[in-house]
């Protein structure tokens, strides 16, 4: 019995040394004046992405959709949930893209992307919306399409497509069809590595039946072409070899396509876990409410707050060994773990000096070698400006800080959880630097710099070229001059701006943050 | 039958064709078919029943617990017949069967009867005089029938005229005979029984009684032995009495002599005599640790009984429980049906479950809905109820019919918790093995980015209470963030067809409900040609049934001859190309066949023409075979 308790002693002695030196505390004041007023406007960003979203789920309207049914036609989101092993999650991207972008609404750019299981096999899904203008391609549903398999390359997905597409919108094809970044709706299948084609209706021709007629039809009078014959499932199974598996319908194409991934080579991959290092399948969940970062989230991104509040709901157990703690302390930086998975977490905690950008780069090299995922929390107004900060050489600190971000080879996914200004934005690891994924929080906001500073920054140039004119500007004018400024950066530096132009991945409840991060890293670790 | 096995006996079963697949049949050594269905021509049968006994060269009968047991001429025709009955003598089998020359014998042996008057003189004033020596309440009962016809229940003198008279009449009318007789009622009885046992050698014991007061409509639910709350002066009391009882008819073999309890005055009375081993015996073997069947056997073969009256153990308390077939919501009224999910609990030193039926069997309209009896003991008696009641959980039912609406919003709720168990289930099952190792994934509830997931589950559901035949069930889930699920159902009017591999069955019972729902889990793959679409260019100019070449080639040989019936897979003809030979087989089976092989200029579909490009279909050599039915 003696050594029973020696062990159990030992064992946890053990446990003590290793998990609960770096545990953060709950350190959020539930009842100050600040996470009061975050609540409430938190709560109004909250219900606003959830009407924009809801209306993106309901694809191209009720009779859209209704039409789609007769057809015995499942929606895209229909589509991947058969396709995906069930029971599992979903992670879908960019479900904002196109939101107010044209004149009418192009719900979700009238495309469905995202990462799910098949087999046990991460995939990337591409799925048309064939009640959203017909499938068809706009600029930005173009622009989506080529985001997901940009990710797909960069984490080394298989790509499934559910295509269901009008080719391009014709009366957009200017924006489509020259540019480098193209595309043609009929080659997607050609190209695939495998395809399935369901009777009735799957159709892929070059020319559709009107065009043929117009080619055609004056040579050959009285010869009417049916869609199903001019590349129907039947003549591209059996005839043409344009595909390779036939369906009878839409579930059992969808049954299909869960055999062919089953059939990859790398099925049902363990180069999952022998990719990564050290993975705990057994990990703890955060000591503190998730649901806080709702609440935990600047709404005004003057206040600051310490971004540790942040990392303590993200990371398993809230246990956060953090690197440099005392030096540049305007950035956080250290090593955690998100669902098992060892990551790096670099994180804003006021404006970057020399010494943060140091510290910065120092951190992300050590994952580099190391090979750990990296994940930024940016929340960040810019490098520090003023002489003393440029006599320290901050061009040079915050340079090392850019080029290590862009020289680092590892996974990393950038959530954008307040602002994100200036060159901190690229310090922070910005869409210019690739993060694999990159995520904002409704009330996160993007620009070059505040409102504020470029209504002063360009009212004072405006004033000077005034004065060059010898036009006396009244001070009236000079306010409305501002104001204007202000809103249109106000309105550009959105979330919702930024979303539907695909300069993120998706706009997240601050909620969910550790789980979209996970699913991230996750799909993230074949690279 | 296990006994007999034990002992080394072979046995034979008797069966009606109701019966041919029930359980006694098969336990039995061999079977025997006696008749059809109604017990009265097969069960009831006695002369089919000695010629089974005949055929087979049996050597003794034993009758069972209920049909012949307490069959006089039966008995008494086994004599004649030459077998050993298994059972008491004819003659006190005749005795105990008149209920009024029972009590007389009885009352002449001292045993304590109900106080009443079964004198011949009828005239209502003598009548109210005996009433009145009884005390009231009375039972006026008429002598002649039974069912509770023409029974009257007198609180007080004031009613005894009007009830008599009334009692008088409904038996005249009734039955023919006007006599009545009357007996004290006992408002808070209790049945108690005691199991007699005697030999052929004079020698009879009684082996403690049982309580069997829980009854529903004079049947018996709950037997219990010892009876509680009986000092051991008075049961040894009661034992006497009923072996007096037994001595009276000169008994033998098991019987069981009946008593009423008055609980108010303390006071039992004799009331019948059971002449078989009666259905609760379980009880009194699981107290006593004695198998009656065999002492049965054994006694019937002359052997003294195995102990005396003083070595009778009496250890623990039981209970058995019997499980009917009934059907709950219209009273308790005996049901049928096919026994879709039977379980009995696993048999223990202190469990016992007696059953004539397994999964499967139909329990029909023709015999006593009985399913089981579960029999369980412990030393007190709490503890031997809350065993009891565990049993009675785990043995359910058997179909009923329950109005098709009611039946149908059951199923939709049965069905969504198959559903919200299919979840649970796959949910444990991806927790225990992710695929790929990709826990993350696999988390509970599945995640989705700003909304929760969804699935459909479609469940065809058969509906047993209303021969339309099935409905499918449409189920939406939704997974809720707390880990529930909120479950829709939909109606769907088409069932979709199922192909029986790929389907789960799932049964439901729900409460006295059951419900079959089929799960599609996985597709039919069908072969691609089946419901191939033809396009127009193959289907136009060539008749239904036609067969075209693969390939250009030349017909080397034509297999089948013109009008000939060919099968499907059958070759056809020959053609070479390329230098190999190709059979061209059939790809129906056709009735006649007509084989039209030549060479062909060109094919005058436009469509293909334009397809291809240069005039290869110029050398093409097709094969035709038309369809004569």
């Amino acid at each position: 019995s003696i050594s029973w308790r020696n062990s159990s002693i030992n064992s946890l002695l053990q446990k003590r040394r290793d998990f609960c030196l770096g545990v953060l505390p709950d350190s959020v004041d539930r009842s100050s004046e600040a996470f009061v007023r975050n609540s409430k406007v938190m709560d109004s960003f909250l219900s606003e992405l959830q009407s924009h979203i809801n209306k993106v789920l309901a694809g191209g309207g009720a009779e859209a959709v209704k039409r789609n049914r007769s057809r015995n036609k499942l929606l895209p989101r229909e589509r991947i949930d058969r396709l995906i092993d069930s029971g599992s999650s979903f992670l879908e991207l960019s479900q904002l893209a196109g939101h107010e972008l044209y004149d009418t609404p192009l719900p979700s750019a009238g495309i469905i992307t995202g990462i799910g299981p098949v087999h046990g096999r991460l995939c990337m899904f591409v799925a048309n919306d064939p009640t959203v203008k017909g499938g068809t391609y706009y600029p930005i549903t173009v622009k989506k399409h080529l985001r997901a398999q940009e990710i797909a390359a960069h984490c080394k997905l298989p790509c499934i497509y559910l295509v269901d597409s009008g080719g391009a919108f014709l009366p957009k094809q200017a924006d489509v069809f020259p540019d480098k970044e193209n595309f043609g709706g009929a080659y997607i299948p050609a190209m695939a590595d495998e395809s399935v084609m369901v009777k009735g209706n799957g159709t892929i021709f070059l020319a559709g039946p009107p065009l043929v007629k117009e080619n055609f039809g004056r040579l050959l009078p009285g010869e009417e072409v049916s869609a199903e014959d001019l590349g129907g499932a039947t003549v591209h199974c059996k005839t043409s070899g344009v595909s390779d598996y036939f369906a009878q319908d839409e579930l059992h194409g969808l049954a299909i396509g869960r055999n062919i991934i089953k059939n990859l080579h790398r099925a049902g991959n363990q180069g999952m876990i022998n990719g990564l290092q050290n993975i705990i399948l057994d990990y703890k969940e955060p000591l503190h409410d998730v649901k806080d970062l709702r609440f935990i989230a600047p709404t005004d991104l003057k206040q600051s707050f310490d971004i540790r509040s942040v990392i303590s709901r993200i990371v398993d157990g809230s246990e956060f060994d953090e690197f440099k703690k005392l030096y540049g302390t305007t950035l956080v930086a250290g090593f955690g773990r998100i669902f098992g998975q060892p990551v790096g977490i670099i994180g804003n905690n006021g404006i970057l000096f020399n010494e943060s950008a140091l510290k910065g780069a120092h951190f992300i090299e050590l994952c580099t070698q190391r090979n750990i995922p990296l994940v930024f929390l940016q929340n960040i107004t810019g490098f520090m400006v003023g002489s003393k900060s440029e006599a320290n050489g901050i061009a040079k600190s915050g340079a090392k800080m850019v080029m290590a971000v862009s020289c680092a080879k590892v996974p990393k996914v950038t959530v954008i959880i307040g602002g994100s200004f200036g060159a901190g934005n690229y310090a922070m690891c910005g869409r210019a630097y690739s993060p694999n994924f990159m995520f904002f929080w409704p009330n996160a906001r993007i620009s070059v710099m505040g409102g504020a500073q470029a209504a002063g920054v360009l009212a004072q140039i405006e004033k000077s070229n005034k004065k060059r004119q010898g036009i006396q500007w009244t001070k009236e004018e000079e306010e409305k001059f501002k104001a204007k400024v202000v809103e249109a950066y106000d309105r550009e530096s959105s979330a919702y701006y930024s979303t539907a132009r695909l300069w993120d991945d998706g706009i997240i409840d601050p909620a969910d943050t550790r789980k979209i991060i996970g699913l991230s890293i996750s799909a993230s670790m074949n690279q | 039958m296990r006994t007999s096995r034990r002992l080394g006996i072979r046995t034979v079963a008797v069966y009606s064709d109701a019966d041919r697949y029930s359980l006694h049949v098969k336990s039995a050594d061999e079977a025997l078919r006696i008749g059809p269905p109604p017990a009265r021509l097969s069960y009831l049968n006695a002369p089919s029943i000695i010629e089974a006994a005949i055929r087979t060269g049996a050597q003794a009968i034993h009758p069972g617990y209920g049909f012949l047991s307490e069959s006089a001429e039966f008995a008494q025709l086994c004599e004649d017949e030459g077998f050993t009955f298994i059972g008491p003598p004819a003659s006190a089998i005749r005795d105990m069967g008149d209920k009024s020359a029972s009590k007389r014998i009885m009352g002449a042996a001292g045993v304590p009867l109900v106080p009443g008057y079964h004198g011949a003189e009828q005239d209502i004033d003598i009548m109210m005089s005996e009433a009145d020596k009884i005390g009231y309440p009375i039972l006026i009962k008429p002598t002649h029938g039974g069912g509770g016809k023409g029974m009257r229940i007198v609180q007080s003198p004031d009613e005894f005229v009007d009830a008599f008279l009334g009692a008088q009449r409904e038996a005249a009318a009734s039955f023919g005979i006007d006599t009545i007789l009357l007996e004290k009622y006992i408002t808070q009885p209790r049945h108690i029984e005691v199991q007699i046992f005697g030999d052929k050698h004079g020698n009879i014991i009684h082996l403690y009684e049982r309580d069997c007061s829980v009854q529903r409509r004079h049947q018996k639910i709950i037997e219990e032995a010892p009876a509680p709350n009986v000092i051991n002066d008075f049961r040894a009391h009661l034992g006497q009495a009923a072996v007096s009882a037994a001595k009276a008819v000169g008994y033998h073999n098991a019987g069981t002599v009946e008593f009423i309890f008055d609980t108010l005055s303390e006071q039992f009375y004799f009331m019948e005599m059971n002449t078989r081993l009666q259905v609760e015996h379980p009880v009194t073997e699981m107290i006593v640790g004695q198998d009656l069947v065999e002492w049965q056997i054994r006694v019937a073969n002359g052997e003294p009984l195995p102990m005396s009256q003083s070595q009778v153990p009496l250890s623990g308390h039981s209970f058995e429980a019997r499980i009917y077939a009934e059907n709950v919501p219209k009273g308790f009224l005996p049901a049928t049906g096919v026994l879709h999910h039977y379980r009995p609990v696993p048999v223990s030193p202190t469990v016992r479950v007696e059953t004539g039926v397994e999964e499967g069997d139909t329990v029909s309209m023709h015999y006593d809905p009985m399913i089981a009896e579960a029999c369980s003991m412990g030393r007190k008696s709490c503890c031997s109820i809350s065993q009891n009641e565990g049993l009675l959980i785990k043995v359910s039912g058997c179909s009923n019919s329950a109005s098709a609406e009611e039946a149908y919003g059951a199923a939709k709720l049965s069905a969504a918790l198959v559903a919200a168990c299919a979840c649970e289930k796959e949910h444990a099952s991806l927790k225990e093995s992710p695929p790929g190792g990709l826990s993350i994934w696999y988390a509970f509830p599945p995640f989705r980015v700003n909304h929760y997931a969804r699935r459909t589950m479609e469940f065809e559901w058969d509906n047993e209470y209303n021969k339309s035949g099935s409905k499918l069930l449409t189920l939406s889930i939704t997974y809720q963030p707390d880990g529930s699920y909120l479950i829709k159902t939909e109606e769907s009017s088409s069932p979709t067809v199922y192909s029986k591999d790929q389907t789960d069955h799932i049964h439901i019972w729900h409460g006295s409900h059951h419900h079959h729902f089929k799960q599609k889990v996985g597709l039919e793959l069908s072969d691609d040609d089946e419901t191939q679409h033809k396009p127009t260019f193959e289907t136009a100019s060539h008749p239904p049934g036609t067969v075209v070449a693969p390939m250009a080639g030349l017909v080397v040989k034509v297999l089948v001859k013109d009008g000939t019936k060919v099968e499907e897979g059958q070759p056809i003809l020959v053609l070479e190309a390329m230098k190999m030979e190709h059979v061209v087989t059939a790809a129906n089976c056709w009735c006649k066949v007509q084989v039209m092989a030549g060479k062909l200029q060109r094919l005058n579909s436009h469509f293909l023409r334009r397809l291809t490009s240069c005039d290869y279909e110029k050398s093409i050599t097709y094969a035709r075979f038309g369809t004569h039915w």
